[in-house]
């Protein structure tokens, strides 16, 4: 289609150029009531908020996962390879483990912490899409993508890991003090909640650690050693290291509540700080040497 | 709609009365054969449970005695109970049954019992033939009513009792309590209610320890449970997830470094340690341990509490609920009413002019088929007209609270009977 050269198909071709855009700008609409009802809900209001807000976001992740569809198939390759396509894919990860957590244990309340991050990440991509890009052909390997796509994984299951950490801290706080708060009536079980984070820190850290894996070996491959000083791998390992330290302490001594929320919160900031690195690193400006 | 209600209940008397009133299972299909079958009262159902005994009645005439019915069925004196009885006639009783069978006149306000009972009292009354037609609407629509409550408010979801606020907040620890343990130190009557609360939620493993021992393995036999010898009391604590403590110790049985050891030894696992020993078993510090969580007496009645407050709100919304529905109620049995008076009046109507009709024709002599339309017309013409006025005016004030009133006088002024010929 691309290559007619008649008016009507180079319209439909421009039309199709800036769908994408269009859908994830739909999208973050439809996430932003699912923002607001999170919000309400922290005042009780939201009960019938909910009816409308579920369905929303349900819509919003289709247009969500259509845009990221097109915008690959219109530039050939995975496009998770600009820092807004990365954050689009992991906003969308992080909105399908919430939704699988929502039909799993009936509760609505995670919202309240995984919905801000959703919204901030795609309204961030919707907004701006003149962002940074590996531009070198020479590392646009299968490594790259496979490193990029795990490490998403791997943030988007972690950062489970710190909200249900955060939740279970909120929870056994409430239990201890003899009171509940409306909203938090709605949480599971704080041994559910316990399993949660469990579970998705499992599941995390394989992925992360092959993603980081991955980024070595093709970083080994193309800067040769020099690369290990930058800060966003240094913050990487880092961050590593804590995870591995939080599952460490849990199989050994069992580590629940305010110290496991403590270590995984730090786990968390360390992960946003490598993550905003992107600015800051030498080598992920996603532009060749 | 003639419905009659009178009976004593725990806010109108008190036991010592109820129990004069009370009637049993096995006496009931009698008592209720004795009531059908006074004057004036052709259905009626009972309900006798420990807080309420209520005669429920339906009267086509509207001349219902039911007060004869209790002198000469207990063999009380005239007036004897007087001031301890309720009585509601009409819409009032229809309210009243709503309220009943929504749990909103109960003792604990929301609790499932009392819809039980009225629904095997209404069982027992149609068995024997006592509840045919209006009373049977009348219970239909009170079930339905009390579904729609029990629904559409959250009036029966916060239990309000201690033992099952405790199995609630064993269920808010640790999810599902299948396969959970529990461990009874004391062998009161409360800790034995608990327990059985928190089997009833799944908990499978039951430890008993007693100072004596006897009752400890007597209790642990009730549950197929483990006794365990006082000697060993600390030893089992780490087995368990649950404990449950009622001894009549003078001084604290389990204390913070206790709760650090069995934390320690569970791999910090999350304990609930239930104190229902005044002066209490448990240390409150034991609390501040990251994973343990100690609720005593005060603290479950606490939470009884904001629940029974909770329930009091929504009662109010329930109230509403019943009220919107008996306003239905009414309307249904006036319209009900409505369509066949109607529907008798025209077939009156017709009847005389068929008979006039009738007479006249050898007067008339032979008519063309002409003549006989138009006779046939203007016959029909003039028993329309006068229909016309009476058939709007009861279709207009089928709404409203005195459709009554005009239903009695156009039967009246055209002689109709009172169900349709």
């Amino acid at each position: 289609m691309y290559n007619c050269a008649c008016p009507v198909c180079l319209l439909i071709g421009i039309g199709f150029l800036f769908m994408p855009l269009l859908w994830l700008r739909v999208a973050t609409v439809l996430y932003g009531l699912g923002l607001l009802h999170a919000f309400l809900m922290l005042r009780r209001k939201g009960e019938r908020a909910g009816r409308v807000a579920a369905p929303a976001v349900g819509l919003g992740m289709v247009f969500h996962f259509v845009s990221l569809v097109e915008t690959a198939l219109l530039s050939g390759y995975l496009e998770l390879l600009t820092i807004r396509h990365a954050e689009s894919a992991l906003a969308l990860l992080v909105a399908l483990i919430f939704m699988g957590v929502y039909l799993r244990y009936k509760t609505p309340s995670p919202a309240a912490f995984i919905f801000p991050l959703i919204f901030i990440l795609t309204f961030a991509s919707a907004m701006d899409q003149h962002a940074m890009a590996f531009t070198s052909p020479r590392i646009r390997s299968g490594w790259i993508v496979f490193h990029v796509c795990s490490l998403l994984a791997g943030y988007a299951m972690l950062f489970l890991t710190f909200v249900s950490s955060v939740l279970y801290l909120i929870l056994s706080r409430q239990l201890k003090h003899k009171q509940t708060v409306s909203w938090a009536a709605r949480l599971p079980a704080l041994q559910e909640i316990d399993e949660l984070g469990y579970k998705s820190l499992l599941l995390g850290l394989p992925f992360m650690t092959a993603g980081l894996m991955a980024g070595v070996l093709v970083a080994q491959e193309h800067y040769g050693s020099t690369y290990f000083a930058d800060p966003k791998v240094l913050l990487s390992l880092l961050m590593w290291g804590i995870y591995l330290v939080l599952l460490y302490t849990r199989w050994s001594a069992g580590w629940r509540g305010r110290k496991a929320a403590c270590l995984a919160s730090f786990g968390f900031f360390v992960a946003v700080c490598a993550w905003g690195a992107n600015y800051l690193s030498r080598l992920h400006r996603f532009v060749g040497p | 709609m003639n419905f009659f209600v009178l009976g004593v209940n725990h806010k109108t008397a008190p036991v010592e009365v109820r129990e004069r009133f009370a009637i049993p299972e096995v006496r009931l299909p009698e008592a209720l054969g004795k009531l059908t079958s006074m004057d004036g009262i052709e259905e009626g159902m009972i309900v006798s449970t420990c807080n309420r005994v209520e005669i429920f009645a339906h009267s086509q005439n509207g001349d219902c005695d039911l007060r004869k019915f209790v002198r000469e069925y207990f063999g009380f004196r005239a007036g004897e109970y007087e001031p301890y009885i309720f009585e509601h006639e009409q819409l009032e009783a229809v309210a009243h049954i709503f309220r009943v069978a929504s749990s909103l006149d109960s003792m604990v306000v929301g609790e499932s019992q009392i819809l039980g009972q009225v629904k095997d009292a209404y069982a027992t009354a149609r068995a024997v033939g006592a509840v045919t037609s209006q009373l049977d609407q009348l219970l239909t629509r009170a079930f339905a009513v009390a579904k729609k409550v029990r629904n559409e408010t959250t009036i029966a979801v916060s239990p309000v009792s201690i033992a099952s606020v405790a199995a609630e907040l064993a269920e808010k620890i640790f999810g599902s309590l299948a396969g959970k343990s529990v461990y009874l130190v004391g062998a009161g009557n409360t800790c034995e209610l608990a327990a059985r609360h928190l089997i009833a939620h799944g908990a499978k493993k039951i430890f008993v320890c007693n100072r004596t021992p006897e009752r400890a393995v007597a209790l642990a036999n009730k549950f197929e449970g483990e006794a365990i010898s006082f000697e060993r009391l600390y030893d089992t604590v780490p087995r368990a997830d649950i404990v449950i403590s009622s001894t009549g110790a003078p001084h604290t049985i389990f204390r913070k470094e206790h709760g650090e050891k069995f934390l320690h030894l569970r791999k910090n696992r999350p304990m609930f340690f239930i104190d229902l020993a005044v002066p209490r078993d448990i240390d409150p510090g034991l609390n501040d341990l990251d994973g343990v969580f100690v609720y005593n007496i005060d603290d479950l009645q606490q939470v009884a509490q904001s629940h029974l407050g909770e329930r009091r709100k929504e009662a109010a919304r329930a109230e509403l609920l019943v009220k919107e529905e008996v306003r239905k109620f009414e309307q249904r049995a006036q319209n009900a009413e409505v369509v066949p008076t109607i529907v008798s009046l025209q077939q009156h109507l017709e009847t005389l002019r068929q008979s006039e009709l009738e007479r006249m024709r050898s007067r008339l002599g032979d008519l063309t088929p002409e003549q006989e339309m138009a006779v046939e017309a203007l016959t029909r013409g003039i028993i329309n007209k006068i229909m016309h006025t009476p058939i709007t005016t009861l279709k207009s004030v089928a709404h409203d609270p005195e459709s009554n009133v005009v239903i009695d006088v156009v039967r009246k002024l055209f002689n109709l009977c009172r169900k349709v010929c």
